[in-house]
């Protein structure tokens, strides 16, 4: 590892000495925040998988009688009646922070307890109907998963960078500190040494005159 | 344009999207991964907040997913076709997890 280049002063010594504490520090509360992000990460991404296991199953299930029904119908009569514009589901978005990471937080507005048919009844099949009305049931779980999906894809990105930054702290800059530490108070020390032995000898000299 | 503003779109092939249009979401067919990627881009610049994107195409338009991942909108979520489940959605999890936790701990 490159050590530090300093210059072995006192002076050098005590910032180095200030700048490990610092460090020191902050890698405590860096993996403080590290482990809190991947405890909330789990709970987060067991929600993620159960919700994506039951989208997938019921989002089956109604494309599945949507085909019934285009079946039953024909095209041309499905694709007259659905492109009618429905009503626009809307849904209010605001901003979470999970641990410092910006997610949005997403609801959804309208009920869906009385579900619109855009359509007339006169050409359209029963199949049709409880297609759609399957999917508008589960739009809000699709809502769901979008945000706790969003949450679990932002946070991942958060825990891998803070994991490498407490990593380069770790074994990185903290090792560095010590070692340039270690080296100046060795200088220090000898310099010390070369003093005394100077001065020893100056007052033998001295005394032997 | 205001008044039919949508929030929640979704990309896809005709078959697998005519349905969500009943419920109320902006749909746009595509068949295409460029112009999916392009249709996402024009989406998000529009303010719309979630998108959904049926799993071919999502596999298809990797680059535009992957910069919009790290902002907090809009939210790109892929889901099945009509044609069933190719499990893109589940290995995204997976490798969500290998990414924050360094191994899998939820699919074995």
């Amino acid at each position: 590892m490159a050590a530090l280049q300093v210059k072995p002063t006192r002076m050098e010594l005590s910032n180095l000495k200030k700048k490990k504490k610092v460090a020191v520090r902050g890698h405590k509360l860096m993996k403080d925040k590290r482990d809190e992000m991947v405890r909330r990460f789990i709970i987060y991404v067991r929600r993620n998988k159960e919700l994506r296991e039951q989208v997938e199953e019921k989002l089956g299930q109604a494309m599945q009688s949507f085909v019934l029904a285009r079946a039953g119908m024909g095209n041309a009569d499905i694709e007259e009646a659905l492109c009618y514009p429905a009503r626009p589901a809307k849904i209010t978005v605001g901003t979470q922070q999970v641990l410092g990471v910006q997610a949005p937080k997403l609801d959804l507005v309208a009920g869906t307890d009385a579900i619109e048919l855009p359509y007339g009844m006169a050409n359209t099949g029963a199949e049709l109907d409880g297609a759609v009305k399957q999917f508008s049931e589960l739009l809000p779980l699709l809502i769901e998963l979008a945000e706790v999906e969003k949450i679990c894809n932002r946070l991942a990105d958060e825990i891998e960078k803070t994991r490498r930054r407490v990593n380069a702290l770790e074994y990185v800059m903290i090792p560095q500190f010590d070692e340039a530490i270690h080296a100046i108070t060795m200088k220090l020390d000898e310099n010390e040494r070369g003093n005394l032995t100077r001065l020893m000898k100056t007052k033998e000299m001295l005394a032997n005159k | 344009m205001a008044n039919d503003f949508h929030e929640i779109a979704m990309i896809g092939d005709r078959d697998s999207v005519l349905l969500a249009k009943a419920a109320g979401l902006a749909v746009f067919a595509e068949t295409d991964g460029a112009a999916a990627a392009r249709r996402i881009h024009r989406l998000a610049k529009g303010g719309v907040k979630v998108i959904f994107i049926t799993e071919p195409l999502f596999a298809q338009c990797g680059e535009a997913v992957e910069q919009y991942k790290r902002e907090s909108v809009p939210a790109i979520i892929p889901i099945p076709d009509s044609h069933g489940s190719t499990g893109v959605a589940m290995a995204q999890i997976k490798s969500n997890v290998e990414k924050a936790i360094g191994a899998d701990i939820l699919f074995n």
